[in-house]
């Protein structure tokens, strides 16, 4: 990207600094969490598909798929579009 | 049934403008009321968009219930309703799909006169491209499934694409090669405010109360069901509530105390400069994920897919702008010398499904219309009618009854991913 106009601004990846936002993707919610064999329907769906989804501060996996190819946590304004924060994901 | 709007001197007509012309313009009165909302009805609807004001309409008409509130957060059609490309169609692949968008159609065919308003619906026809003998399978696969359901939709050859799209880029060495099409001829596109207005002024002529830049901010709930909503103007009390807020949905689901199945998402559209008429149809290529059709003003309306981040920003991404207008400069390379004027984005409630949830929240007397996401303006006259249907009767239509909630517990889903680019 070279027209300044056009860049989403950074995001700090803790292994690669400062890159261009086009070189991460979005990864989903970490809150998310599987529920054991004898969970009921409703359980099961909500865990499909039932999602956070803040107005406002959000946390959120990302990877770095066009860098380092890490998983990362990134605290994410859902407004601003402004990250706070970023640190590895832990399995 | 055309709308009993007040008094013939209110009526929109040739011979009122003729005579308003006359006497300086100065006998207009506001299209709606702005009351003061009292503090109880029999029915509250929240969100004032397409959907919430098609319901309030639909609960005067066709249940003579009148006794009626919208409240709408900001101003009447300020979300997706008025930030939406326009796009009207019903060629789905599911069967539950088909007749519920198709229904739509048909009641968008007679809006104008049915609420006495023109909404400039123009059915100029839709042509999604297929650009690989694999993709011209696909649309085979729709074209058959629309025609077994008695939906107009026909397949196109390159030949017949090319002639009626002069401007397609025709080499067939180019990024985006046109390999042939498929077009629905009653597709078109209408103006997305005069949709939200002419619902407004018809539902208010009968009875109806609406308000505008006020926000519900809570629930009173008592015994599993909403006894009031808390707004920006006090509490307000009803017998039963419906909720059509899009993108707020999830929000205001939390607030009731449930959780629903959307992600909330920014899409993007944008006009050029105006330009003498020169191109007829809406044109959308999925693969390439961009569509474009010209306004009555002359802009080239453009969109593309979704930003693939949750977002509530309400602006688009720059980064997404430059892939989609990159898109429609490939297949229209005679575009590539206009000017954009404007640009700008839509919160849209996107469902894992891509189909809407119509029917009953875990609470008994509030009802849903939501995750409509990219594609909900064309179903603004049905979607009302089902909320209305839901709320007057307690009971789904058979129209709704698939779009239920209870679709994601029990597995029952009307996928409608490839239903168009981001189903616009
Ligand atoms: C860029 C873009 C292009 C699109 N193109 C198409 C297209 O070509 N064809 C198509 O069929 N669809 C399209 N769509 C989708 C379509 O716009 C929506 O599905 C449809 O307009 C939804 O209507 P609605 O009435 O449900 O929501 P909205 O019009 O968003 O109305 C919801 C209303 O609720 C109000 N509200 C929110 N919170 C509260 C609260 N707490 N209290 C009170 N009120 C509240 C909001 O202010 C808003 O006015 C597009 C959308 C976008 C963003
Ligand atoms: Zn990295």
């Amino acid at each position: 990207m070279t027209n300044p106009m056009i860049k989403p601004g950074p995001m700090i990846c803790p292994f690669c600094g400062p890159r261009d936002a086009s070189e991460f993707r979005y990864g989903g919610d970490p809150s998310v969490a599987r529920p054991g064999f004898g969970c009921s329907d409703a359980d099961w769906a909500g865990y499909l598909y039932v999602r956070e989804n803040p107005r406002g501060l959000a946390r959120e996996y990302w990877v770095h798929s066009q860098g380092c190819g890490q998983w990362l946590v990134a605290e994410r304004d859902t407004v601003t579009h402004l990250v706070l924060r970023v640190t590895e994901a832990t399995p | 049934m055309t709308a009993p709007v007040p008094g013939i001197e209110h009526r929109y007509s040739a011979l009122r403008l003729f005579r308003e012309g006359l006497r300086g313009q100065r006998g207009w009165t506001p299209a709606w009321r702005s009351p003061e909302p009292r503090r109880r009805y029999d029915a509250v609807i929240i969100g004032g968009g397409g959907h919430g004001l098609s319901a309030a309409w639909h609960l005067a008409k066709d249940h003579g219930i009148t006794d009626v509130l919208v409240i709408e957060k900001a101003w009447l059609g300020g979300g997706n309703t008025g930030r939406n490309t326009t796009i009207i169609r019903s060629n789905y692949f599911h069967r539950e799909s088909q007749v519920i968008y198709d229904a739509s159609l048909k009641i968008y065919e007679g809006l104008s006169r049915e609420l006495n308003y023109n909404i400039m619906f123009s059915q100029r026809g839709n042509i999604e491209l297929a650009h690989a003998p694999s993709e011209m399978e696909g649309m085979r696969r729709v074209v058959n499934a629309m025609q077994v359901a008695g939906i107009e939709s026909s397949l196109l050859t390159r030949d017949d694409v090319l002639a009626m799209v002069p401007l397609l880029d025709p080499s067939p060495y180019c990024r985006w090669p046109v390999f042939g099409g498929m077009i629905q001829r009653r597709a078109g596109v209408a103006r997305h405010d005069a949709v939200a207005w002419g619902y407004a002024r018809a539902a208010d002529g009968m009875g109806v109360d609406i308000v505008q830049n006020c926000a519900v901010n809570g629930f009173r709930i008592e015994g599993g069901r909403v006894r009031a909503v808390e707004t920006s103007h006090g509490v307000i009390e009803a017998s039963v509530f419906g909720m059509a807020v899009a993108g707020a949905s999830p929000e205001l689901a939390r607030l009731a105390g449930f959780r629903l199945p959307l992600l909330c998402m920014t899409l993007q559209a944008m006009v050029s400069e105006p330009l003498k008429p020169c191109l007829h149809h809406v044109v959308a290529s999925t693969p390439n994920s961009a569509y474009v059709s010209q306004s009555d003003k002359g802009e080239l309306v453009i969109g593309g897919g979704l930003e693939p981040v949750p977002s509530y920003a309400r602006r688009g991404d720059l980064a997404k702008t430059r892939e989609v207008l990159a898109s429609v400069v490939e297949m229209f390379p005679a575009f590539s010398t206009l000017r954009l004027m404007r640009q700008w984005g839509g919160t849209v409630d996107t469902s894992p499904d891509n189909s809407p949830i119509l029917g009953p929240s875990p609470l008994t007397n509030l009802y849903l219309n939501c995750g409509w996401g990219t594609g909900g303006f064309k179903a603004i006259p049905i979607g009302g009618k089902m909320l209305a249907h839901l709320m007057a009767t307690g009971r789904h239509h058979d129209l709704s009854a698939p779009f239920g909630l209870e679709r994601f517990a029990t597995g029952r889903l009307i996928d409608e991913a490839h239903a168009g680019v981001a189903h616009d």
